[in-house]
């Protein structure tokens, strides 16, 4: 019943639009916006009849999936739809609550496989939409915030500076420095672990590392290892030793009592306990050090670059863009980082899923 | 009473020393080595000097020139610990010099942001356990935008919230929200939902209202996350302000002492700062650990 009624209000917020003066005569002049609109209004009145939810469902995703498209052809060139058109606004406020209801039937289909990305997919598609329309619409100046397909645009033209950028910051800084990092942590780990009295000294050391601002020794390693990409790797490996040490520690002490005592009812040495008992039982707490310092490392690497680079690198692309005001150039690089820290992320939770098929995380 | 009998009836001093001991051995490890390393990066400055000098020099000269460089490569823990002195208690708090000045910047720039952030974090929460909506379309983003490599639209968003005239503390707490709502929400999102059904359904057959629930049941039930969540929150808080002053060239704050140090080549300024920043973290931290301590006390449990 209730979703009933937000579909009715938002049937009647976009009916609205065309009637508010004086825009409704201007939706004549935009013949195919009109129709659109029409079909929206078709597809979400029939989905307000309650015959059968896939219909329903349908009918509401086409009216969505249209009316996306009328504010689109409203807004393009200068049309009569400057920063204020009530109807267009209207209009958009019942597309809006269309989609929540849309997404509310979305996400009560049942979990799991691909149904479950669907709502966040159409989700994320949704915001980006709306952050276009909303931009073009009330002209907000570009320096304040570029329009996505600005953004898009800039990626597509300037892709051979990007690519460079990427390969200095990820592919050597952030990549090696991770490497490093997370095996001297992990190392580390080990030895203390083995080492009863070092692992007492280090553990409240390191937490107390979790408190610190470690992104400021940044400058400190620009200065000892040059503006070149050795330096925000090391900034990289200081960054991720620490979770990687920590998480470790926990893991290795992770294995039960009781698994120890058949470890050792079979004689079994330091070494075969370790390798066969010990660290299978860290490993979850191993790669969730890494999926941490997966995304702390590409910050990391950005942020060291702010203290001094080559003409190249992300972190440098946007201080030195920032300063010439070209916000879209910025936003570009840090769409490319965000895709980059997410597929990072990404392969690491699939080798994950691979490697710790046994845990109970996965196999529910 | 023998001595022996006080021994015994001494509280257990061994227990102390088997936690401390290695914490300080580790550490006076620390610092030796840190006194070897500063010998070894510093010397062929202090080897070109002294040749440019026409001196000879023995290798006590050379160790001690090395300690008290002026603009060391590594400068050593006592010229660190001389220069945090000076400029921590022996310069008055107002003057531009002092520590405990930029500090201050800092700090609240670090407790807005956490305020602001804290506030956004929870509301989301609250959003995401009531809604399934935002459960299954917001919170996979949530979770995305911690990929994003948030820090990176720190000078963005200081240079574009300037062009709008808001200049100073806002800017900064607003990286700081950035990146500190996102810990509350995940923490509290598990909270919320930490009761358990039987719990709820006894709500439920108090017909209880959404509302009550929440205030009832749930927040009491979220405590102990919500704090877990604000201890990862201000640290990371406190990251964002001082990274938040790196672009602007901002003339106070930690963030802005470790710029102008790394442009001037003064490396005792900038170990200095950082050191101050450790400080300031830790005792941010301990400080929610405290109002933990006593939110739980008033709460009638004994943490």
């Amino acid at each position: 019943m209730r979703q009933g009624g937000l579909q009715l209000l938002a049937l009647g917020l976009m009916t609205a639009g065309f009637v508010v003066p004086p825009m409704g005569g201007s939706w004549l002049a935009r013949l195919l916006a009109l129709l659109c609109a029409f079909v929206t209004l078709l597809g979400a009145t029939l989905g307000l009849r309650r015959w059968d939810a896939r219909a329903e469902g349908a009918s509401d995703l086409i009216a969505v999936l249209v009316g996306a498209a009328v504010p689109l052809m409203l807004l393009e060139g200068p049309g009569p739809f400057g920063g204020a058109a009530p109807g267009l606004w209207l209009f958009l406020a019942g597309w809006v609550l269309l989609l929540w209801r849309m997404l509310s039937m979305f996400s009560r289909l049942p979990g799991g496989g691909a149904g479950a990305l669907v709502a966040p997919a159409l989700f994320g598609v949704a915001l980006l939409y709306l952050w276009q329309v909303l931009v073009v619409g009330f002209a907000v100046p570009q320096v304040l915030l570029p329009a996505p397909s600005q953004v898009g645009h800039v990626l597509a033209t300037q892709f051979d500076v990007f690519w460079l950028d990427f390969r200095q910051t990820f592919l050597k800084a952030v990549l090696a420095g991770y490497a490093i990092g997370c095996c001297a942590g992990f190392l580390v780990a080990v030895i203390a672990d083995r080492v009863p009295f070092l692992g007492r000294g280090l553990l409240p050391l390191s937490g107390l590392a979790s408190a610190v601002p470690i992104v400021g020794i940044a400058p400190i390693l620009v200065m000892w290892f040059g503006f070149d990409w050795h330096s925000k790797a090391a900034v990289v490996v200081v960054v991720t030793f620490f979770p990687m040490l920590v998480n470790t520690l926990t893991g290795l002490a992770a294995a039960d009592a009781m698994q120890r005592d058949l470890m050792h009812s079979y004689a079994a040495s330091y070494a075969q306990t370790l390798v066969k008992l010990r660290l299978p039982a860290a490993l979850p707490f191993v790669f969730n050090a890494m999926k941490i310092n997966s995304t702390l490392a590409l910050i990391a690497a950005i942020v060291a670059e702010f203290f001094g680079s080559p003409i190249l690198g992300l972190g440098f692309r946007i201080s030195a863009e920032v300063a010439r005001l070209n916000v879209d150039v910025v936003w570009a690089v840090i769409a490319i980082a965000a895709l980059a820290g997410s597929m990072f992320y990404g392969v690491i939770a699939l080798v994950e899923r691979a490697a710790t098929f046994w845990h109970p995380s996965y196999r529910a | 009473m023998t001595t022996e009998a006080l021994l015994l009836a001494a509280p257990p001093i061994t227990g102390i020393g088997h936690r401390i001991a290695p914490v300080v051995a580790i550490l006076a490890l620390l610092v030796a080595v840190w006194y070897a390393a500063a010998v070894w990066l510093n010397t062929p400055q202090v080897v070109d000097r002294f040749e440019s000098d026409g001196k000879s020099w023995n290798a006590r000269q050379l160790i001690e020139a090395s300690w008290s460089m002026e603009r060391p490569v590594l400068p050593a823990p006592h010229q660190i610990a001389r220069n945090f002195f000076e400029t921590v208690f022996e310069t008055p708090v107002d003057n531009k010099r002092s520590l405990v000045y930029h500090a201050g910047v800092t700090v609240s720039a670090t407790l807005l942001g956490f305020v602001f952030g804290t506030v956004l974090g929870v509301l989301l929460a609250v959003g995401i356990v009531h809604s399934p909506v935002l459960d299954r379309s917001l919170l996979p983003w949530i979770i995305a935008s911690q990929t994003v490599p948030i820090l990176a639209i720190a000078p963005m968003v200081v240079v574009v919230l300037g062009s709008l005239g808001f200049v100073g503390l806002f800017p900064k707490a607003v990286i700081s929200m950035y990146l500190c709502f996102f810990p509350v929400t995940i923490g509290m999102v598990k909270g919320l939902r930490s009761p358990d059904p039987l719990q709820l359904d006894l709500m439920r057959s108090y017909s209880a209202s959404r509302a009550q629930v929440l205030h009832k049941l749930r927040w009491p039930a979220a405590t102990d996350f919500l704090f877990a969540s604000l201890k990862v929150a201000i640290a990371t808080s406190l990251v964002g302000a001082i990274v938040g002053e790196l672009p602007t060239g901002a003339q106070a704050g930690l963030g802005a002492r470790l710029l102008s140090g790394s442009y001037y080549g003064q490396t005792i300024q900038i170990w200095s700062a950082l050191i101050m920043a450790s400080i300031v973290g830790v005792v941010l931290v301990a400080l929610v650990g405290v109002a933990e301590r006593l939110v739980a006390r008033h709460m009638g449990r004994s943490a």
